[in-house]
């Protein structure tokens, strides 16, 4: 550790001793996150716990030269809170965790950064609301981690991701200043849309202090079913035929064979395992009535394009059933494998089954184990590969079949990441996806708001 | 014969060895971090070393040797109830308790065992009539040092032994123990009637015998034969969670020549921390027992059971929900973790008390989530036990009921605790008294 001791003496001054960790035991354990990355133990670890205390770290911190990754709960996909080299300060959230309204006629809520994302959200079920982004880490994730990476789920195609309930924000810029935009109205266009330049930065803007989501009104009723198809190209076309006849899933799952074979391994459900792929299709809305007609739609869709069979939930009991193949797809595949690689290259829609066909291929040129699963309706899939990072010469392979699988997204007009991020994982991927103008841009900004380039160094842009 | 001890590490470059015999399962933590959801420790303290995935990292770079710092890993690694929530709710089925008890084991083995505990777990719990003994004293002479602090649930404040209790407020040691209380019983088995080795736990034993006479009540009530041999030792779990493997397996034998004495359908105990313990932890060293041991010991991996389990799965007891009396207690329940995490028993106590028209059973938010006792970490990490049994207790008083009922001793001492310390007027019981009092006295 290179901070000096008059230094951390400083922070102790601005926190307390509780709220410093300098022992090497205590900052090994933030040097990683949930991405598959070689760790960085920072040099200091310090959690605020109040607004004030967080603008004077960031401030102390930044004239001091330190390096400055600031940590949620570390549960995001892409290396993006494993702490800088060097002079490394992480700042943790998690004890500015105050809900600090819910406005229930005004379909707002004010909250700090570090707020559980499912906490939140049952606070905001028990005021008759509804917040519905649900990342798959949303009984540990933080909101503000959520604002951080753009956070999705899978209610992004009728609700939309984090970046649709952003109302507001406010951060402190290097100098430790408070920074405020947007707004607690639903219309707003006082000044630049800094939120929107905010959403996604993965900490290379700015520190978040406070956050304003919008709400909405809860769907009052919901149907649930499994479509089973023997043809992978079938479930694609499904998918474009209930969007083209202007129904709008609130949820819209894909599984693919090698996928459900695991689960099936794993839960003994009484999955189709000989199925080539299933959907997980559910519509909600505030009518029973238009529910049923949506439903009874949907079910007559997936029958015309060739659906080999359809199960629809009847009642709770069985559309938790019916969910059950979905919830588990990560923990089966987690535990076929002790390392398990999650990506999240995105297509369009209607390219789902030419990317699925590509990762099966790339699976077998590298041979390797891929299962996947995702968001259909999004044409966002996770390519799950399993392996054992321990096997250096089998961990080569699976990073270059995640390179090939870029490509692939890529080349098929897609993105590299839909809701993961980009942080230390992807960053030298930009160009690609997009041009050096775009980079340079992206670092013309940064620099002009982090003039010596402490926060987040790695991520994002490189 | 098979090498009674685990092997104990003597130089730095073994512990990393040992270790190293975990990184099957320590590399198949992904780091999800999901087990901070569960975990009461990381709730109360928002620390990462002190949620699994944090003691997992920290364990593999000691057995990598990236960190060589083993007092400051074993400090982190003891801030934990083994209450395994993260293992019930982890996603790559990581096999959390196996870690954490040999390394535990391995990490104690190098560090060395205080004379304190050498004493306690190797010659006193080994022997079960200075045990007795030595509680009996303590309650014959404890009563010029009690304060009473909440005479609703029977705790004291024992400011002398402040020291060593700290603020504690704690029940008060019986005149007798259970076992003075009742004669060893060993009938043979009607060709009808089940037979079951009753277990009582040092706790139900020792500090509420009124625990293990309803669990007897219960079962003569039924029908069910009793094998109570005197001769029972701890079960092993404080001993074991000290990393004291060798002192562990010598309680175990001692308890497996007891128990190979006689035959019984079933062993039943209403702590919950000991049925869990003889049915994880008893077969986690199967490598150190002899054969007859071994046979044994899967044998009790199968018939050991929580009393409610055993009247609601294997009796069949006919638990019909009532409908609550006016004026019926308002009774709420707190899931013991080695009772719903271990055993996955939940159902059963739940039905028990729906059963009794006396109580009208509410639920609690977090009813699951675990009290901070962990046993002897209450004993050594009392402050952070405490802070997590405030948040139990609020969770309580929030349904306001008169009484709170679980399935374990330890939980019981807790929640007692965390009550009285808000000096809030509710009663604490294990559910098998709840039963016990609403069957018909019969004539001892």
């Amino acid at each position: 550790m290179t901070i000096s001791q008059s230094l951390i003496q400083e922070f102790i001054k601005l926190t307390s001793q509780s709220q410093v960790l300098t022992e090497e035991a205590d900052r090994l354990s933030y040097s990683y996150d949930a991405a598959v990355l070689t760790p960085k133990i920072p040099a200091l670890v310090v959690a605020p716990a109040t607004e004030e205390q967080l603008g004077q770290v960031v401030k102390l911190a930044y004239e001091n030269g330190l390096q400055l990754t600031v940590r949620g709960s570390g549960t995001n996909l892409s290396g993006a809170v494993i702490p800088e080299p060097g002079d490394s300060l992480v700042i943790l959230t998690n004890r500015l965790n105050k809900i600090l309204e819910i406005n229930e006629e005004d379909l707002y809520a004010v909250v700090e950064p570090g707020v559980i994302t499912s906490q939140f959200a049952e606070a905001v079920v028990g005021r008759g609301l509804f917040y519905p982004p649900d990342p798959g880490s949303q009984t540990v994730s933080t909101l503000g981690g959520n604002v951080a990476l753009n956070a999705g789920g899978l209610r992004g195609l009728k609700y939309g991701v984090t970046k649709d309930y952003l109302m507001g924000l406010e951060f402190f810029d290097y100098n430790g200043n408070l920074v405020k935009t947007g707004s607690r109205t639903v219309k707003c266009v006082t000044g630049y849309n800094i939120g929107g330049m905010m959403i996604s930065s993965e900490g290379t803007l700015g520190v978040f202090s406070k956050i304003i989501l919008k709400l909405v009104p809860p769907p009052k009723a919901s149907q649930a079913m499994m479509a089973v198809y023997d043809d992978i190209n079938k479930a694609s076309e499904t998918v474009a035929a209930i969007i083209a006849n202007h129904i709008l899933p609130c949820t819209l799952e894909f599984l693919d064979q090698k996928c459900l074979k695991y689960v099936e391994a794993h839960t003994k459900a009484g999955l189709p395992v000989e199925a080539a792929a299933i959907l997980l299709i559910e519509v909600d809305g505030s009518h029973q009535a238009g529910v049923d007609e949506d439903a009874a739609k949907v079910k007559e869709l997936c029958t015309r394009v060739g659906a080999k069979e359809i199960r629809v939930a009847k009642d709770a009991e069985e559309k938790f059933k019916i969910w059950e193949a979905r919830r588990n797809a990560l923990p089966a595949l987690a535990r076929a494998k002790p390392t398990t690689v999650l990506e999240d290259a995105t297509v369009p829609r209607s390219k789902v089954p030419n990317m699925v066909a590509e990762v099966n291929r790339i699976a077998e040129k590298y041979k390797i184990d891929i299962g996947t699963f995702g968001h259909a309706g999004d044409g966002n899939l996770h390519p799950t590969i399993l392996c054992d990072r321990r096997d250096t010469e089998e961990f080569k392979r699976v990073e270059e079949a995640v390179d090939e699988i870029f490509d692939v997204a890529i080349k098929l007009q897609g993105t590299l990441s839909g809701e993961h991020g980009i942080g230390q994982a992807k960053a030298k991927w930009m160009v690609k996806e997009t041009n050096q103008a775009t980079v340079d841009f992206s670092k013309n900004l940064r620099r002009a708001l982090d003039p010596k380039y402490l926060f987040n160094a790695s991520k994002k842009i490189v | 014969m098979p090498e009674k001890n685990l092997p104990n590490a003597t130089s730095f470059q073994e512990l990393s060895d040992l270790l190293m015999s975990l990184d099957n399962l320590l590399v198949s933590c992904m780091r999800c971090g999901l087990c901070q959801a569960v975990c009461p420790v990381y709730g109360a303290t928002f620390r990462e070393a002190d949620v699994t995935r944090g003691k997992i990292s920290l364990l593999e770079n000691l057995a990598h040797e990236t960190i060589k710092d083993v007092k400051s890993v074993n400090e982190r690694l003891n801030r934990c109830l083994l209450c395994g929530s993260c293992q019930a709710n982890c996603p790559s089925g990581v096999n959390i308790m196996e870690i954490f008890i040999k390394a535990r084991s391995f990490v104690a083995g190098y560090l060395g065992l205080n004379i304190f505990k050498k004493l306690i777990f190797r010659q006193l719990l080994t022997r079960p009539k200075l045990f007795n003994l030595v509680t009996n004293i303590s309650g014959f002479f404890q009563k010029p040092f009690l304060r009473l602090a909440n005479a609703n649930l029977g705790t004291y404040k024992v400011p002398l032994m402040k020291p060593f209790l700290g603020d504690r407020h704690a029940p008060s040691f019986p005149a007798h123990s259970f076992v003075d209380q009742k004669k060893p019983e060993n009938k043979p088995a009607s060709s009808s009637a089940l037979k079951v080795a009753l277990f009582p736990g040092c706790a139900p034993d020792k500090l509420f015998p009124r625990l293990a006479l309803a669990t007897l009540k219960v079962l003569n009530h039924h029908g069910v034969e009793v094998y109570m041999p005197k001769e029972l030792v701890c079960c092993g779990i404080p001993v074991l969670a000290s990393g004291d493997s060798q002192g562990f397996l010598r309680l175990t034998g001692q308890n497996l020549q007891t128990l190979v004495k006689s035959d019984f359908d079933y062993l039943v105990t209403p702590c919950a921390t000991c049925a869990a313990n003889i049915k994880e932890n008893w077969p986690r060293f199967m490598d150190r027992y002899l054969n007859w041991e071994k046979s044994l010991v899967v044998d009790l991996t199968a018939k050991t059971m929580d009393i409610t389990q055993f009247l609601a799965s294997v009796l069949k007891a006919p638990f019909k929900p009532a409908t609550p009396k006016d004026g019926a207690q308002v009774v709420t329940y707190h899931d013991s973790c080695h009772l719903k995490k271990s055993l996955g028993v939940s159902a059963q106590p739940r039905a028990i008390i729906n059963s009794i028209p006396e109580y009208r059973l509410v639920e609690m938010p977090e009813a699951d989530r675990c009290c901070g006792n962990g046993g002897s970490f209450n004993l050594f990490h009392y402050d952070l036990s405490r802070d997590i049994g405030q948040r139990k207790r609020n969770n309580i008083v929030s349904v306001k009921p008169d009484v709170v009922a679980t399935g374990c001793p330890a939980c019981l001492m807790q929640l007692m605790d965390a009550l009285s310390q808000n000096n809030d007027q509710i009663k604490v019981k294990h559910v098998i008294e709840l039963y016990a009092d609403s069957l018909p006295n019969i004539a001892a």
